[in-house]
């Protein structure tokens, strides 16, 4: 559904994606983890168009994305490392924003409650503007605007950042079940084993700007990879 | 490093940022009418809620301005002449530019300071994601209501400056009210009043950009927003007044 083939972006002298290939099929859960500064967030910005590649290419269903990048993102949704909500409109608009576009405003608010709902807020939430929810509330207002249009494929950027282990796991929870529900294809950026575990159809492992280990989630833990090892080690704990 | 080569390089800089700059007006203005609702908001934003500052403005400048052209014209006996000097004064110089100045204070901030918060907290890229052109939704109806409200404030402006100029002419300069008005509009042309009009609608555009375009390019966190909203500020003061010059020169 979406192969990403060579993808290489420098700063200045910093490689920081060397040449990445990755494949992303439909309906399939794949997880990138690596360490900080490994070009994982660069990666998805590089897919979005938020960054130009200095090389490779970006397929969707076959074809290259830059000539159909309207199209995919009509059929995308996102949850942000801070789930980046609108600061100026209330919750129910930040999730109803793509649908106010296509429907009435009734019909709008009223799927926008249905999608709190499905991510476990109340319909009081809706009329709550974003700096009166706390960190999870706003995670859930986050993935209930990511979902609200029924999206083919989901990005999450570092979804339990900033989260106590608990509330973590239910968004870990959340995010499977929607994977699960609608089907969509999802990539997960994350440094969080436990979301790995929670999430994860496929795991790759990115170091240095290359995708090092790529795998099933159960073949994880028996891979041969030191680097894997000593990521999966010190995500655990270890 | 050699000073031919460092001012070299500063000229390239100035020249790419301002090619950058107007680039970015361009594709701001170009999406004209994308969002009305939007507009409608930057409208209340920029144009009604900078009313109550530019007019107080405009009524202190007026005011100070009848007493200073009082006493300096008794020098020379002409101290008669203060409706005149007032109203033209305030018309093609005062109003417009501290109108401007004003309105950059309040609004060119307001915007660094907002889109900048939007650009490092990533809501400009869930924009993106979501489908939205943020040129379209955050920067066309910025730039649209200030060039349209700006000179509407600069015009009463004006009328309030006059007015300040009259309370104090009236009572505590000696002048009779309605000889005081009738010398107001006397000399005044209607060029007088267009080209003001015309340089507020100039330097709402001035501070408009100057806002959009360092929140825009904000980065590095509240610091980066920060640096963004005095630069806004500082950009869209001295560009008033340099525009100021400009079109003084090309008007008269």
């Amino acid at each position: 559904m979406l192969a990403v083939r060579g993808l290489s972006k420098a700063y200045g002298a910093k490689q920081v994606l060397d040449g990445v290939d990755l494949d992303l099929a439909q309906g399939e859960s794949l997880v990138v983890i690596g360490g900080s500064g490994t070009g994982k967030s660069v990666l998805l910005r590089c897919i979005l168009g938020l960054e130009t590649p200095d090389a490779g290419s970006i397929l969707w269903q076959g074809r290259p994305l830059a000539g159909q990048r309207a199209a995919f993102m009509d059929r995308f949704g996102m949850l942000f490392q801070n789930a980046a909500l609108f600061d100026s409109l209330p919750v129910w608009r930040n999730v109803a924003f793509r649908l106010l576009r296509t429907m009435p405003k009734a019909q709008a608010r009223a799927l926008a409650i249905e999608k709190l709902a499905r991510v476990g807020l109340r319909p009081e939430v809706a009329e709550l503007y974003p700096a009166e929810l706390s960190g999870g509330m706003r995670k859930r207002a986050g993935l209930a605007r990511a979902i609200a249009a029924d999206p083919q494929v989901i990005f999450f950027d570092e979804p339990t950042t900033g989260l106590d282990p608990i509330r973590a796991a239910a968004i870990n929870a959340l995010i499977r079940g929607i994977v699960d529900e609608t089907g969509a294809a999802a990539i997960t950026i994350t440094h969080d084993m436990s979301s790995v575990r929670s999430v994860a159809d496929r795991v790759a492992l990115l170091d240095r700007g290359r995708v090092r280990w790529q795998g099933a989630v159960a073949a994880m833990d028996t891979a041969g990879d030191a680097h894997l090892r000593d990521f999966v080690a010190g995500g655990t704990g270890r | 490093m050699n000073p031919v080569r460092l001012t070299g390089r500063a000229a390239i800089g100035l020249t790419r940022t301002t090619g950058r700059v107007a680039i970015f007006a361009a594709r701001g203005l170009g999406r004209v009418w994308q969002h009305p609702a939007e507009l409608a908001r930057q409208v209340m934003q920029i144009g009604w809620l900078s009313l109550p500052v530019v007019g107080l403005t405009a009524l202190f400048t007026g005011a100070a301005l009848a007493l200073q052209i009082h006493s300096g014209g008794q020098r020379f006996q002409a101290g008669d002449v203060v409706p005149a000097i007032v109203a033209i004064g305030m018309v093609r110089e005062l109003g417009p530019v501290l109108g401007g100045l004003m309105v950059a204070a309040r609004v060119a901030s307001a915007i660094a300071a907002e889109l900048g918060t939007m650009r490092v907290t990533e809501q400009i890229d869930a924009l993106v994601t979501l489908s939205t052109d943020p040129m379209g939704w955050l920067v066309s109806p910025r730039l649209w209501a200030a060039l349209l409200c700006v000179p509407v404030l600069v015009g009463v402006g004006d009328v309030i400056g006059i007015m300040g100029g009259w309370l104090i002419g009236v009572n505590a300069l000696g002048f009779n009210s309605a000889i005081y008005l009738s010398n107001s509009w006397a000399y005044l042309e209607s060029w007088d009043v267009v080209s003001g009009l015309l340089k507020g609608a100039v330097f709402g555009l001035i501070v408009a950009l100057s806002g959009c375009w360092c929140g825009m390019t904000a980065a590095g966190g509240a610091a980066g927003v920060g640096r963004a909203t005095t630069n806004a500020v500082v950009a869209a003061s001295v560009g008033i007044l340099a525009a100021n010059f400009a079109l003084t020169g090309l008007f008269f």
